[in-house]
């Protein structure tokens, strides 16, 4: 990603791998979502922040929208989709999280686990991931800036999401890059930014426009 | 008319294009063979027609090679293709050996492989016995809904697709549990084909009016293959339930029927529902009606593919691409097209379906809003472009087996 001076903008893709691991039940999520590589997590609370750039579904991720529309168990998908992702700066952490929250649910079950259809049941998924140099490289930080306003939305999706929790860095590439560069200003200002709350064209405008106030006091 | 990528770059933007070029380079040196069984009719061979010329237009080597067959091998094959699909089919030893010796046949012709080689669904599959001596990458893109298999004829083909190198399925469904890594890879559409490309309003129009349909009222549409499991019965009973509020034409189309005994009981039963009910246009489409179809939806209001089972359901890709509110079954790939209430409508019912449409038909501002949702969804996740990144994908994936990131950026 960065050399001293130049920071090299790379694009991530992917591939869908099927585990072929599917389950019908609450306790059979539960006991899943232990074994599953963290890749496969990171997958299924993630994707929804790539897939599209319009209003997001009611559950962000694919664990509240099953737990919602094939066990109906609506309580258990708020507290799932309340997760807050931003709060975790590894995935084994945010794993136990999901773990915890099934367990806490289902210890104050009175009745039996929930079971859906053959049909409607949850498949893991986990991801293949390719990254590649888009070509792009930023000379200065106002030469990043200017290159984020052409930036691609998976390139912008790697360096923030990829790079802050799944790649374990703890931040995102761009405030990484920029603390290096004696800015620390703008990293935190970048780092400040929820991405979990914004579309990806929305935190590439929002870091556009950190850097143009930066110029302007400049 | 030669196919170009740039030509997409209008419509899928310059980042999906950009990112197809910058992979392409990373497989320029592979060549790709795509192997099925047939080059005419189907989707598969529809899919590869036009995806071949986007793969050699990327410097990618491609060819595509079509195996032979007699009508008995299409025979067991098809028995095949209805047993995976969960069907009731008596496999007998004699079907078995037919299949073994055109496998056989077609392993004498065939002396030339890629290096990586796609099999496409069952008919091929047992060309794999010569990768022992070829070499190469093999894929096995299974097409076909094998959510729930008839487990003896599976364990028979499981035999050969063990010994790829990977598979590819539409869905998570299909998922098998496999020693072999298992891809998914969904279908797509071409929206510069005829059956997806823009057309002017006049040529709408006109289209509507030559199928006696009335553009000043609002069109309900299914556009599917005259089968039970598409539930037409169940579309009328919804549009008679719609018609208690608003008035609404019913437009049900679909391909002839001629060869298909059950299409033409299906059909019978449709024309008997319908009964003498003017605004209920009953249409059996002659092959090659792309462009009635493309000008018939884009005709429409509303257009529902209310299945009650489903492969993957494109009907539905290619309606939303047309800015289409759907209404669908939530079944099969139809659930993976359709987020309920962002890109469309899920439903179970006939009534289900009736409440969404008459809740759409009142609300212009829902039918924009769903349309353009879908239509963007479609963009992102259906189109030919992203199949082709997702074909390129799989042959670095193949090449590197065992890491799950690639950091290609390093040497």
């Amino acid at each position: 990603m960065t050399n001293q001076t130049s920071f090299i903008f790379d694009t991530e893709l992917h591939l869908v791998v099927l585990t072929g691991v599917s389950v019908t039940t609450l306790v059979g999520l539960r006991a899943e979502l232990h074994n599953v590589p963290t890749s496969s997590i990171f997958l299924h609370t993630h994707r929804e922040y790539l897939a599209h750039d319009f209003q997001r579904s009611n559950h962000a991720n694919d664990f509240a929208r099953w737990v919602s529309t094939a066990l109906h168990e609506e309580a258990l998908a708020e507290k799932l989709a309340a997760i807050d992702l931003l709060a975790f700066t590894t995935m084994e952490s945010l794993r136990e999280a999901l773990i915890n929250t099934v367990d806490e649910y289902l210890s104050a079950l009175d009745r039996p686990s929930p079971e859906c259809r053959a049909e409607e049941a949850f498949h893991f998924c986990q991801s293949r991931n390719f990254v590649l140099p888009t070509g792009l490289v930023a000379k200065s930080v106002n030469d990043f800036f200017e290159k984020m306003k052409k930036l691609s939305s998976a390139s912008l999706y790697f360096h923030f999401f990829e790079a802050r929790l799944r790649l374990g860095h703890r931040t995102n590439d761009f405030s990484r890059w920029l603390a290096d560069q004696g800015r620390r200003d703008l990293a935190d200002a970048i780092d400040g930014l929820n991405p979990y709350t914004r579309t990806l064209d929305e935190l590439r405008e929002d870091i556009v426009q950190i850097g143009i106030g930066a110029q302007g006091k400049a | 008319m030669k196919e170009h990528v740039e030509d997409y770059r209008p419509i899928v933007g310059a980042q999906v294009i950009d990112e197809l070029l910058l992979l392409a380079d990373r497989v320029r040196h592979r060549s790709l063979q795509h192997i099925n069984s047939t080059s005419v009719g189907g989707g598969v061979a529809e899919i590869l027609s036009r995806m071949v010329p986007l793969l050699r237009d990327l410097g990618i080597d491609t060819r595509w090679d079509v195996i032979k067959g007699n009508q008995a091998f299409f025979a067991v094959t098809k028995a095949f293709h209805n047993a995976l699909h969960g069907g009731d089919e008596t496999i007998s030893k004699e079907m078995i050996q037919v299949f073994r010796d055109t496998t056989e046949i077609n392993l004498q012709d065939f002396d030339t492989f890629g290096d990586v080689v796609m099999v496409h669904d069952p008919q091929p599959v047992g060309l794999i016995t010569r990768r022992s001596v070829v070499g190469g990458r093999w894929l096995w893109r299974c097409h076909i809904d094998i959510s729930t298999p008839d487990p003896r004829i599976w364990e028979f083909l499981r035999q050969f697709v063990s010994q790829y190198d990977g598979s590819v399925f539409s869905m998570p469904d299909f998922a098998q549990r496999l020693s072999i890594p298992q891809f998914m890879v969904p279908p797509s559409i071409d929206p510069l084909s005829e059956k997806n490309r823009e057309l002017s309003d006049a040529e709408v129009q006109a289209v509507v009016e030559r199928y006696e349909l009335d553009p000043e009222r609002p069109i309900l549409t299914q556009i599917s293959r005259f089968d039970r499991l598409k539930d037409p019965l169940g579309v009328i009973q919804a549009y008679r339930l719609v018609r208690r509020h608003h008035d609404c034409q019913l437009l049900l189309a679909g391909g002839g029927a001629t060869d298909d005994p059950e299409g033409q009981e299906v059909l019978q039963e449709v024309r008997e529902a319908a009964g003498d009910d003017q605004d209920i246009h009953v249409l059996e489409l002659p092959p090659f009606s792309d462009f009635d179809i493309n000008a018939l939806v884009r005709g429409s209001t509303v257009v529902i593919q209310k299945s009650i089972k489903e492969g993957f359901g494109l009907t539905v890709a290619e309606a939303l691409w047309k800015r289409k509110p759907v209404i669908g079954g939530a079944v099969g790939g139809i659930k993976l097209q359709l987020l309920n209430g962002v890109t469309g409508f899920l439903v179970h019912s006939p009534e289900g379906a009736a409440n969404r449409i008459t809740e759409l038909l009142a609300n212009r501002e829902l039918r924009q809003a769903i349309g353009d949702a879908g239509h963007r969804y479609v963009r992102d996740n259906f189109l030919t472009t992203r199949h082709i990144r997702d074909y390129l994908l799989l042959m670095l994936a193949i090449e590197n087996k065992d890491t799950d990131l690639s950091l290609l950026t390093k040497p």
